[in-house]
């Protein structure tokens, strides 16, 4: 028994407690997973945790339909000419993926998938602020998602994931459709972000104060700051649209005499913070692992969790960077151009905190941390080219090549995509009690990060030499570029069946994982793996910031003494 | 390294385009290099040399360093702002087309392109151009959005449906560059290309002699004759002399100033939008009283106003 002196969240001022240290059992008996048992137990769920491994599962199907769309493509681009697809086939594969990827997976998958279990754990809350809430966003995503999916697939839509105007309403007003399913998808991550906001706020275990916040959580709060206020925009362009459809008021056909370009602009109004949203939540993987890895103080703590909030702000004001080209005012473009670099500082600053971070640290370099030097690597060049492309000059020489491609990939696949990988092995353990072979994640991982670079690192040449995107056939000079990618496509395709194997197979006869087996400081740790109903049979108390590696492990298992322990 | 450059970039065939652009990409990719070779090692080294021991490993409380995020926030932030003039600077050579010019109006469809000269002649498909010359490119779109891009030269420029954008180039030597569509437009948006086939001085002059111009005159003499066929020339001069709207000498490039204060230079799209949309912009002593000839004129005769229009000087 002993007292801990903190600040609870709700009022700020100091306060003592009776605190003891709680063990947490290495072979639970009650998990999440044994009680509330049964399918429709699971479909009717307020647990965060279940609705998060729900999501999980929505997220690798649609992850798989989009990598298989993907695979198609590529195949198709193995010669020059037609390979085995039609040219409309193809145009259709490609909006499929664009859509498929960026709305169903990438949108969602930190922050619902991994951010839904995590985030209460952190916080040492039994759940999120609103746990129905939370349910309901589930549902709507899968609403939204099929919506989407039909309006996509039954117009053969064709216009590529961005919609363009007046291509897209030339002859069917499938656009519209897309546009309200791709609504109805963002109203799941407005709930989400809302909840998150909440929760942050407001149910913080006693003692986690603003400057104890893991900067996961720091991350997952600047995301559903931009969720909440960019996704608006879209039911304004909805409406737009809608009028324009069935009202006839000329918005962007230019025959009611529209303007396409305005559509532009309301598009990446909302697509550009959502890149920052598919990002973000990567950033908050990184900082957890990079720590837990090097048993380190995360460095430049401050300059970490702020400067995700500055690219929440920022990333607002930089949409115009997409339409360089496109007509729009110099002033408008330089602007644009100018507050695009600016966007670029609090990313770089990132990058170097968790390389310094390293810095004396004692790493063992476990397949999150591998992955996290692969997302070091591969996320840095997506910024380097991301430079490049703001750069006005250099941006109309590359813009509409595979010179974005490439760098779009390099950022929300050599990004988002392998901090992902780094959050699901990281916690894994965590969410399923077992442990995935070390080694066959290690060989997965390699593969991931030869596939990925043979796959797009041909793409910035051959962008640079003029290869524009979106096209289904092409000149002969650029053959041996599409052809080293699309191999690259294939090992990378192997690389992902690989982690889809050794995942399924731990669940069937891995080794119990144990509570902590990485020994991190965080507090979702210090509750049993797979961790109880509500998390924790106790309220935890935290005195210490969630990366002093340098105190002793019992002073991270604190919790509230309650009345029965007094009595003795 | 110049090699590589090379290899990463096509043979310029416009330096007066594409120079500064080569330049900077060249720069970008050098600074990144070394940046990107300086956080990879140091990774690398850091987990070698700090590679675990034991589970007990004690490490040293390091929790930032402020001088540290000073430097690597400012020298970035310079580098950054360097790229960001030599873009701007790059960007606004783009967009200032030189006044000797050689201009040819460019019309984008599904699924190619029309190349119309000043005396009537048109091609689909490829531009000839004279060699030595800065080439001016006015373009539009006869449905959806298109964009014209020549590697060679480093441009690149989206064409729309609703107004007139423009590009400009200049080949050194005689020879062929390839034009792609990068803006997606459909079914066969990757079999929109097109060729600038650049001819010496005099051999253009030769080329554009033997262009069957068709029936119907050139453009601007097309021009004209809708003037008067459309009754424009009842209330717009083209002598200077006052009517009861201004008048077309002198007309494009002029500085007007507008009704509400405002003021701007007659351009294509100033034109255009005051043929369809007369009370957009009202020039200051004027009154709104043109009405709109939107189905009237089609996007062409348009085009042959304004070239007859420009040559009212």
């Amino acid at each position: 028994m002993a007292t801990a002196e903190v600040s609870p969240a709700s009022t700020g001022t100091k306060k003592t407690f009776k605190v003891k240290r709680y063990i947490p059992s290495e072979n639970p008996k009650k998990t999440f997973f044994t009680e509330e048992r049964g399918l429709w137990a699971w479909l009717t769920t307020v647990d965060h945790k279940k609705i998060g491994l729900m999501y999980l599962g929505s997220v690798t199907f649609f992850f798989l339909l989009g990598g298989i769309l993907a695979l198609l493509l590529r195949t198709e681009l193995l010669t020059p000419a037609q390979t085995f697809i039609e040219a409309d086939t193809y145009n259709q594969f490609f909006t499929l993926h664009g859509a498929i990827m960026v709305f169903f997976v990438l949108v969602p998958s930190i922050p619902a998938a991994l951010g839904n279990f995590v985030l209460p754990m952190q916080l040492g809350a039994k759940d999120v602020a609103f746990p129905r809430l939370n349910l309901a966003s589930l549902y709507i995503y899968i609403i939204g998602a099929i919506f989407t999916f039909i309006a996509l697939a039954s117009n053969g839509l064709d216009t590529g994931w961005t919609f363009y105007t007046p291509y897209s309403t030339e002859s069917t007003s499938s656009v519209i459709w897309v546009t309200m399913g791709v609504f109805i998808l963002g109203f799941s991550s407005i709930l989400t972000g809302t909840n998150f906001i909440a929760t942050i706020h407001k149910l913080r275990a006693p003692g986690i104060t603003w400057s104890k916040l893991p900067l996961n959580i720091w991350a997952l709060y600047a995301t559903s700051i931009m969720q909440v206020l960019a996704t608006p925009v879209l039911a304004i362009t909805l409406l737009l649209l809608t009028m324009e459809r069935f009202l006839g008021v000329g918005i962007f056909d230019p025959s009611l005499g529209g303007d396409p370009v305005l559509y532009q602009h309301f598009f990446w109004f909302y697509s550009h913070p959502a890149v920052y949203i598919m990002i973000v939540p990567g950033f908050g993987i990184i900082s957890e692992v990079i720590t837990t890895f090097s048993k380190k103080h995360i460095f430049g703590y401050w300059a970490i969790a702020l400067s995700s909030l500055a690219i929440a702000f920022i990333g607002f004001l930089v949409w115009g960077h997409h339409m360089f080209t496109s007509g729009q005012s110099a002033v408008a473009t330089t602007v644009f151009s100018f507050l695009t670099f600016l966007v670029g500082i609090p990313t770089g600053i990132k990058i170097l905190n968790w390389v310094a971070t390293l810095y004396k640290g004692s790493i063992e370099m476990k397949t999150p941390m591998v992955y996290v030097f692969v997302f070091l690597f591969l996320f840095s060049i997506g910024g380097f080219t991301g430079i490049m492309l703001g750069a006005l000059s250099a941006d109309i020489h590359l813009h509409d090549t595979y010179y974005v491609v490439a760098h779009f990939h390099y950022v929300m696949m050599g990004g988002t995509l392998i901090a992902l990988l780094a959050g699901l092995h990281y916690w894994w353990p965590k969410m399923t009690g077992k442990m995935y072979n070390e080694f066959q994640a290690k060989i997965g991982a390699a593969l991931i990060f030869i596939g990925f670079n043979m796959t797009f690192l041909p793409q910035f040449i051959m962008g640079s030499q003029g290869m524009p995107r979106r096209y289904y056939n092409y000149i002969d000079q650029f053959t041996i570029f599409h052809q080293t990618s699309t191999i690259g496509s294939y090992i990378l395709g192997v690389g992902f069946l690989l982690i889809a194997y050794y995942l399924a197979k731990s669940l069937m006869s891995g080794e119990r994982a144990g509570s902590n087996p990485w020994g991190s400081r965080g507090l979702e740790w210090q509750s049993t793996s797979p961790p109880d109903l509500h998390n924790f049979d106790h309220t935890p108390v935290v005195i210490n910031g969630p990366y002093d590696y340098h105190k002793p492990m019992e002073e991270f298992q604190l919790g509230l003494a309650n009345a029965h322990d007094e009595k003795h | 390294m110049g090699s590589l450059f090379d290899f990463m970039l096509p043979e310029l065939k416009s330096p007066l385009t594409g120079a500064s652009t080569d330049a900077l990409m060249g720069f970008i990719h050098l600074v990144s290099f070394i940046i990107l070779a300086g956080v990879t090692i140091a990774m690398i080294y850091f987990a070698i040399k700090y590679k675990r021991k034991s589970d007990d490993d004690q490490t040293p409380l390091i929790t930032h360093n402020n001088t540290l995020e000073l430097t690597w926030s400012v020298i970035p932030l310079i580098l950054v702002f360097i790229v960001f003039g030599w873009g701007y600077s790059g960007w606004l050579n783009l967009k200032a087309v030189p006044d000797n010019a050689y201009e040819i109006q460019v019309s984008a469809y599904k699924w190619g392109w029309t190349f119309s000269y000043e005396n009537g002649a048109q091609v689909g498909n490829e531009v000839h151009v004279p060699a030595g010359r800065p080439v001016k490119l006015v373009m539009k779109s006869q449905d959806v959005l298109h964009s014209f891009f020549v590697p060679d030269y480093r441009i690149k420029q989206d064409v729309l449906p609703n107004r007139y954008t423009y590009v400009w180039f200049q080949a050194d030597e005689a020879g062929e560059s390839q034009v792609f569509c990068t803006e997606y437009c459909g079914t066969s948006h990757s079999d929109m290309l097109a060729k600038v086939i650049v001819h010496t001085q005099s051999d253009f002059e030769n080329w554009l002699a033997s262009q069957n111009t068709g029936g119907g005159g050139t453009p601007v003499e097309r021009g004209e004759s809708l003037l008067t066929l459309q009754g424009c020339v009842t209330c717009h001069s083209v002598d200077g002399s006052e009517k009861i709207g201004p008048t077309f000498q002198k007309l494009f490039g002029r500085e007007e100033t507008m009704t509400d204060g405002t003021t701007l230079t007659v351009d294509e799209n100033y034109i255009r939008e005051s043929i369809l949309d007369p009370g957009a912009k009202i020039v200051e002593g004027y009154q709104n009283q043109m009405v709109s000839y939107e189905g009237r004129l089609s996007d062409d005769d348009i085009s042959d106003i304004i070239e007859y229009i420009k040559t009212l000087d």
